[in-house]
């Protein structure tokens, strides 16, 4: 726990209290294009370039809805077990701020995209279901800039790449009991949504964005205490300092004999600390009403079906199936579908090794932990699925040895080269036949008074032999084929 | 060439004929309409480079043997809330004083697509909020039938443009009886259709739900050619309509024997005028035509204006918070902190009736009033609706007047808001509803002020509704 929340309450008054979280969440859409217009959503061009009449709000401009925005909505509702309202409504959201062009924002009010969702998560190992109120398409708006010009002290400027790009909000019901629940519910929806491929759920580029509804109770009670509305929760991190702060905050001032107001809250990273930023008085009244310029959303059967068949395996049920069909460990099974790529990738590799337990041990310790260190992504790897599958064959084929296949495998990550062509080049067969048997027997010749010990019982002296042979082969030979081979010959 | 006098027929032959080029008919237009101009101050501006371009681009269709296109040649008006690439459009307020559009209206495109020379921009109430044109942030215009009086509004400036004879023909657009209701005043055509059947695109929003772009024009058959023109679905209007364009001139020499004309009797009642007396003529006309007259009842009608001013208002409250200083032609430079520039900025940009509207918009949209206000508006806006939909399983086509009064003086209503805004009680219905409407000129008063005569049909119904109108004005002459 962070140190600011330490200072307000003890863990003993903490235990006292029950949080109560629910978060909303902002995330863009990985559209090519705006929500509302043709123009481009991507990200880093120079200010004010990726912008037409539409987005910039102009007098007489109109927005026409994005198909495939609706579509990726759609597909997130549907991955976070929602019910999609055939028919929703746009609506305008007012509020007046120099990056919201038009001076509203088109959003959902009264019938959302979709309702009554859930997504199930695991915090200290135990599993939860958190319900998921609605998922709603929104355009974003603009970006302020405050600092970098010289005449910063005085003016903002205004960069309206970003404005209309498509985002969905995602709020779930107030069903978190702690930041560890928290933490664990913006990680699993964030992984939902990447493997949906419906957003990159960048946190640093702002296509993930969570705000936290939070307030405390006493154990046992019934009621909900008053909330605090905490933003600017950018990071995983912070989402959990924030919440530990505010909740030990939140303990501190009714313990004190206060009342919680019912305000918005900044996060200050610098600090760990929220502050008061506009109390229930000052609160935006957003004055929403349904868009005139667009009409009702309606979601045909034929086109729900179409996005319903589209749809990829989710993580949760991608999981069930690695641990069913794989035989895969609960562990090993939730490490491999971190990411669509991921799973996608060790299912290459087991078909092509044919052996699923054997492909996820090399995926995961040898590749993962390379690529990690070099700060890698999966799609990034050098190392080809089929290439894990062939090393794996050929040490069931007893064409090389594990020990042989640990040293193959950094040539592998280093050069992208198959491993039967660093095998061929470099010699690195396992030793047989003739030549293995020539080098046992040198090895007991010189060697006679191990031989008798061994003669005489002492069968534990096996382990020398082994070890001079394997020195003697420099590991190119199977220890199960030496093995053998020596008990044949000692007799 | 008398250029006021002058009909899309006539230019047409005219220009076949090489009796003149589209070139010097501009030039006689403008040098025309820019004399004539101070006596209205129907126009804002004038757009003389693109007037003279769009010419130049029809004389080489002439050259080549081509069609000049339905409107080649022919010099319209655009009112100033429709944007212009390149040409300013100020909306008649301080606020977009400056504006210069980077890109057309699609109604604007589809009139010089179809060789119409736009020779300026015409004056209006500040975004298109009045009935008498006396909301301008840039002078009121002027009646040319009576310079005491005023034009109607919003489109003040087209209908005088168009009754002056400095425009053939001109845009405007109607939101609760703003192109029917000065076309009246001014003794011109004046259409509103279906909403959905002309794009929005480049139309500076009021509220969104109720605008509309029509024309205005001397003759029913002018008014018909542009709207032909205008309609259509334009895919950059969500709302614009998918129905085919029907062929707008092809009935309208036809006879209207036989139609059922529903008078709506709470349209007639408070009626004993000249206004009442005029449309009874007209009335009567239809029925020496043949037609059979019924009457009918549209009993919410009295809801009208609330439900009406509710609605416009909320939608205009946010349609014009665009306008907060951070861009376009105003901004308080003495402010203190961001909001006290937008407090400034809007304060001193906005004229009273926006204000006013823009208040009662906010209210009405507030927490704990939207259900009161709001909501409410809307379910009797869809009561409003059913009315006519019953009305018209009765008849085909609804008559009214347009305007309790004909047009008044300069300054007689301009501090009783609520006074003014009766003046839209017979319009404000069929914007409401949806439908198209027209006024058609039915004569005047003793004064000599001209009054109108409403025709009303149901969604889509433009063809029925031109048909009637040509067939009394053909009466009538």
């Amino acid at each position: 726990m962070s140190s600011a929340a330490d200072i307000l309450a003890s863990s003993e008054l903490l235990a006292k209290y029950e949080p109560v979280i629910g978060l909303e969440v902002h995330v863009q859409l990985a559209t090519r294009t705006k929500i509302f217009c043709a123009c481009p959503t991507r990200f880093g061009d120079p200010p004010n370039t990726n912008v037409c009449p539409v987005c910039l709000g102009l007098p007489g401009a109109l927005p026409v809805l994005n198909r495939r925005a609706v579509e990726m909505a759609v597909q997130a509702a549907l991955a976070l077990n929602c019910r999609i309202n055939r028919v929703s409504r746009l609506a305008r959201k007012n509020y007046f701020y120099p990056d919201l062009p038009k001076g509203y924002q088109i959003s959902q009010y009264e019938l959302p995209l979709a309702e009554h969702g859930h997504l199930e998560i695991e915090a200290g190992g135990a599993g939860r279901r958190i319900g998921i109120t609605r998922v709603h398409i929104e355009d974003d708006a603009g970006k302020s800039v405050h600092e970098g010009f010289r005449d910063s002290d005085r003016y903002s400027y205004v960069d309206l790449n970003r404005c209309g790009t498509p985002l969905i909000e995602i709020v779930s019901e107030p069903d978190m009991r702690s930041s560890e629940e928290a933490y664990a519910y913006l990680t699993e929806l964030k992984q939902t949504l990447q493997f949906v491929g419906v957003s990159t759920c960048d946190m640093e580029k702002g296509h993930l964005r969570c705000d936290a509804n939070v307030s405390v109770r006493l154990k046992g009670a019934g009621e909900f205490g008053t909330k605090a509305e905490v933003k600017n929760l950018n990071s995983f991190r912070f989402l959990r300092e924030a919440l530990d702060y505010e909740i030990a905050r939140q303990v501190a001032v009714l313990e004190g004999g206060g009342a919680v107001e019912q305000e918005t809250r900044l996060y200050d990273p610098s600090t760990g600390q929220t502050a008061g930023m506009r109390t229930k008085e000052h609160a935006h009244d957003y004055r929403y009403f349904p868009e005139p310029d667009l009409l009702p959303l309606e979601i045909s059967e034929k086109w729900l079906e179409t996005i319903q068949a589209s749809m990829p395996e989710l993580p949760a049920a991608k999981r069930k199936r690695f641990i069913e069909e794989y035989g895969l460990r609960d562990y090993d099974a939730r490490v491999l579908t971190a990411t669509r790529p991921l799973a996608e990738y060790y299912e290459k590799a087991a078909a092509a090794a044919g052996n699923p337990v054997e492909a996820a041990k090399w995926v995961q310790g040898e590749l993962l932990g390379r690529l990690n260190a070099e700060g890698k992504e999966i799609t990034e790897s050098p190392v080809p699925p089929e290439h894990i599958g062939e090393l794996i064959r050929l040490i069931a084929e007893g064409q090389i040895t594990g020990k042989l296949a640990k040293e193959i495998f950094p040539k592998m990550f280093a050069t992208g080269e198959a491993p039967s062509k660093i095998v061929e080049r470099e010699g690195l067969k396992v030793m047989g036949g003739g030549e293995l048997e020539g080098i046992i027997d040198e090895v007991l010749e010189k060697n006679p008074t191990q031989v008798a010990q061994y003669k005489g019982g002492k069968k534990t002296v096996i382990g020398y032999f082994m070890g001079q042979v394997m020195r003697a082969t420099k590991g190119q030979a199977d220890p199960k084929q030496v093995n053998q081979l020596l008990r044949k010959k000692l007799g | 060439m008398d250029v006021a006098a002058l009909t899309i027929d006539r230019i047409r032959e005219d220009l076949a004929a090489r009796r003149y080029s589209a070139a010097e008919l501009a030039t006689a237009a403008l040098e025309f309409a820019q004399a004539e101009n101070p006596k209205t101050n129907a126009y804002l501006h004038f757009c003389p480079e693109r007037a003279m371009a769009a010419a130049r681009r029809v004389d080489e269709r002439l050259a080549r043997g081509e069609d000049p296109g339905p409107l080649g040649g022919v010099p319209v008006a655009v009112k100033d809330v429709i944007l212009t690439k390149d040409v300013r459009t100020t909306c008649a307020s301080r606020l977009l004083e400056k504006y210069v559009p980077p890109y057309d209206a699609t109604a604007v495109a589809r009139l010089e697509e179809a060789g119409a020379v736009i020779l300026g921009k015409t004056n209006c109430d500040e975004f298109a909020m009045g009935s008498s044109n006396e909301n301008s942030a840039f002078g009121p215009v002027r009646n040319p039938v009576d310079p005491e009086r005023v034009p109607g509004g919003s489109s003040g400036g087209s209908a005088a443009a168009v009754a002056q004879g400095t425009a053939v023909a001109a845009l405007g657009s109607d939101t609760g009886g703003s192109i029917r209701q000065p076309a009246s005043f001014c003794g011109v055509v004046g259409v509103t259709p279906t909403y959905g059947r002309v794009s929005r695109y480049g139309l500076t929003a009021f509220a969104s739900s109720l605008d509309h772009v029509g024309p205005l024009a001397r003759n029913v058959r002018d008014s018909a050619r542009l709207l032909q023109v205008i309609a259509g679905r334009d895919p950059m209007d969500s709302t614009s309509a998918f129905a085919p364009v029907p062929d707008y001139l092809a009935g309208l020499d036809e006879d209207i024997r036989g139609l059922k004309i529903g008078l709506p009797k709470e349209y007639f009642q408070d009626l004993a005028t000249e206004t009442g007396d005029l449309v009874a003529a007209a009335v009567e006309t239809l029925k020496g035509l043949g037609c059979e007259i019924r009457e009918v009842s549209l009993p919410t009608t009295e809801y009208a204006v609330p439900c009406y001013y509710v609605i416009c208002t909320a939608e205009a409250s946010s349609n014009l918070a665009r306008y907060d200083g951070v861009r376009y032609t105003i901004r308080a430079e003495d402010a203190e902190s961001l909001i006290d520039m937008y407090r400034k900025t809007r304060g001193r940009g906005f004229g009273a009736e926006c204000k006013r509207r823009i208040m009662l918009g906010t209210y009405v949209l507030s927490a704990g009033y939207y259900d009161a206000y709001y909501l409410k508006a809307q379910r009797v806006r869809t009561l409003i609706s059913r009315d006519f939909q019953a009305a018209f399983e009765q008849v085909d086509a609804l008559v009214a007047p347009v305007s309790p009064f004909p047009a008044f003086k300069l300054g007689e209503k301009i501090d009783d808001p609520l006074e003014m805004y009766l003046s839209d009680i017979y319009t404000i219905t069929g914007d409401l509803a949806g439908i198209p409407c027209m006024s058609v000129p039915c004569g005047r008063t003793a004064d000599g002020l001209p009054v109108g005569l409403q025709i009303l049909t149901n969604h889509f119904q433009e063809p029925l509704m031109f048909r009637i109108a040509a067939a009394y004005e053909r009466a009538a002459a």
